[in-house]
């Protein structure tokens, strides 16, 4: 605020800046909507192009970056789906996602609610450990997580996949849902308490339930945080039949350098973000909200 | 640390097999994986890094300080960890620079008679400008070394197109002097929408009224920029720096997109991908990890700089005005 006092002194005795004329007014609208507009053409193009370049053949690929193709065709995503193995990938990477997606939450929210609700020793410990674990390069742990895996016997394997996803997505989720239950009225588990709820039935017919939309929001997040992982797949999981898909993706497009068929590999691109696109777009207003409300705590 | 919050909301009652049951489950269960998981392992990295490990035999011997002498003295290493202090530098600035500026755009760029008013159709900005946050970054960079592919890519269509001949089959990923900016341009244009986003709801929050009172004593939209939304956003600010330097000192995924081998004369090659090749193609996880441990200091360091000079600032500032 301090800084706010200075400059409105300051500025008060400068003149009023040009161009603030209706005429002026509408010439800063229109910069801005043609800044805006430029931006929006640099990130959607693109994405336009992946989605024709997927219904081309390789060798309209080659002859124009602007043609469009001469038969809109799926035969790439045939190619993709079957050849790339882009379905059964598509397939380990909704089992994993939506495994630890539950897994995460659940344990997430009641970690959450216990250290949000309940006091006792070590409280503050255990809430800086968990937040500790959001602040480490995760780089550094992968080397002994791979031994550890594999000492436990499930390096390679979904289940270990879906372990890691979920611990990995627990700090976030606590961090995050600490404040939804700190927020939620007291009264109401005092109630529930009075009338013989025991504390399992409060939490989850009473307490979870009013989280809601605090669970939804961390949930989407963590949906496109686990879709989009591609470090801990490429590291704990090297069987290439229990590929996830952006890790299946990453090993077609780097795998037969120039041979690869690039149709196919538009095709695979346009798979994996498919899902995440929707997802997007039905509950873009609750991820941005939740982006924007963790970002400035 | 912050173990009383809200001590009044926080329940304090006596223990009951009901409530104990709860805590262990609820509590003990999630916190033992982990511990197991997450935390267990980095310090045993740390443990790591102190032995000659390959992985393959079953006791590891401890070499003190060896691995940290040896990376000092291995000039790949030391190439690697300038690329990334070049991102870590560049990456931020350059994305925290541009969303702000979009973000001032989208919520005072608009016509500013009557009431300070954001843009029309700002949430048709913020939707699209977003939309890279949520693709897959290995898709990102796949998506970006087509379109920088020298002979079929988009970008040079679109430099033809516009009549830069020279432009032709330029493989913007293949020489040494453009690789390291154009894989920069890939990460920044991924991240830009998302820190907007996060602009935009902290500008936001700055009172009404104190656009108001700027503007009615003259201020232009530049100014109002400066003077307050820079202060307004301070903390936001750096948050976003924290997050951003992290990830920039990781960088994994692009790169493993755009330069799976550090590029031409290694000039975009990261610490992490060192870390990747020495522990996973190389098998030698003593020094992988102590090369984790390296990264890892680099970021605490990164950090603390962070925060301790934003703190410093807010001091400085708070002195001026009094």
């Amino acid at each position: 605020m301090s800084a706010v006092t200075t400059a409105r002194t300051r500025s008060a005795s400068t003149a009023p800046g040009a161009g603030r004329g209706p005429s002026g007014e509408r010439a800063v609208t229109v910069g801005s909507h043609t800044v805006l507009g430029i931006w929006s053409l640099i990130v959607l193009l693109p994405f336009a192009w992946t989605v024709v370049s997927s219904f081309k053949t390789t060798r309209e690929i080659f002859a124009s970056p602007f043609s469009l193709p001469e038969r809109w065709q799926f035969v790439n995503y045939v190619n993709a789906w079957r050849t790339a193995g882009i379905g059964s990938y598509f397939l380990n990477s909704v089992v994993v996602v939506g495994c630890a997606l539950v897994l995460t939450m659940l344990m997430g929210a009641m970690s959450a609610y216990v250290l949000a609700r309940f006091s006792f020793r070590g409280r503050g410990v255990l809430r800086f450990l968990i937040v500790a674990g959001l602040t480490f390069p995760v780089f550094l742990a992968v080397v002994p997580l791979f031994f550890i895996l594999r000492q436990m016997g499930i390096l390679n394997t979904l289940p270990g996949l879906i372990l890691t996803y979920a611990t990995y997505a627990y700090p976030f989720t606590v961090f995050f849902l600490m404040s939804f239950f700190e927020e939620l009225p007291g009264e109401i588990a005092e109630a529930a308490s009075i009338d013989g709820a025991s504390e399992w039935r409060t939490f989850f017919q009473v307490m979870l339930p009013m989280a809601g939309p605090g669970l939804a929001a961390v949930a989407i997040l963590n949906f496109v945080g686990l879709w989009n992982q591609y470090l801990l797949p490429v590291v704990l999981n090297s069987n290439r039949d229990n590929y996830v898909l952006t890790q299946g993706l990453g090993a077609f497009a780097s795998a037969s350098g120039y041979d690869v068929d690039f149709g196919a590999l538009f095709a695979g691109s346009v798979t994996t973000i498919l899902p995440v696109l929707l997802v997007y777009l039905v509950f873009q207003r609750r991820l941005q909200g939740a982006v924007a409300a963790g970002g400035l705590k | 640390m912050s173990s009383v919050v809200k001590p009044s909301r926080a329940v304090h009652r006596r223990l009951t097999f009901d409530r104990v049951s709860l805590m262990v489950v609820f509590l003990g269960v999630p916190v033992a994986l982990y511990l197991v998981f997450v935390l267990y392992p980095f310090t045993q990295a740390a443990w790591y890094s102190l032995t000659s490990w390959s992985g393959f035999t079953s006791t590891q011997e401890f070499i003190g300080f060896d691995n940290y002498a040896k990376l000092a003295g291995d000039p790949l290493f030391l190439k690697s960890v300038g690329n990334s202090l070049v991102l870590l530098l560049v990456v931020p600035a350059l994305t925290l620079v541009l969303s702000f500026a979009l973000a001032c755009l989208l919520t005072f760029g608009g016509s500013s008679t009557g009431a300070v008013r954001g843009l029309g159709g700002s949430s048709f900005y913020r939707v699209v400008s977003f939309f890279p946050y949520v693709v897959p970054a290995i898709v990102v960079s796949i998506i970006f070394g087509r379109v920088y592919d020298p002979s079929a890519g988009l970008l040079n269509g679109i430099l033809t197109g516009l009549g830069i001949d020279r432009a032709a089959s330029f493989a913007w990923l293949g020489e040494p002097s453009t690789a390291k900016a154009a894989t920069i341009v890939v990460i920044v244009w991924a991240f830009v929408g998302f820190y907007m986003v996060l602009f935009v709801a902290a500008i936001r929050g700055i009172p009404a009224e104190v656009f108001e009172a700027a503007r009615i004593d003259g201020a232009g939209r530049f100014r109002t920029a400066v003077s307050i939304a820079v202060p307004g956003v301070g903390s936001a600010v750096r948050t976003a720096y924290v997050y951003l330097g992290i990830f920039a000192l990781d960088a994994f995924v692009f790169l493993a997109g755009l330069e799976p081998d550090g590029g031409p004369a290694n000039s975009t090659l990261v610490i992490t991908q060192e870390i990747f090749r020495t522990a996973f193609k190389d098998g030698r996880f003593g020094l992988a990890c102590a090369m984790g441990v390296v990264l890892a200091v680099l970021s605490f360091l990164f950090t603390g700089i962070v925060f301790g000079v934003g703190r410093l600032l807010a001091r400085r500032s708070g002195e001026v005005a009094r």
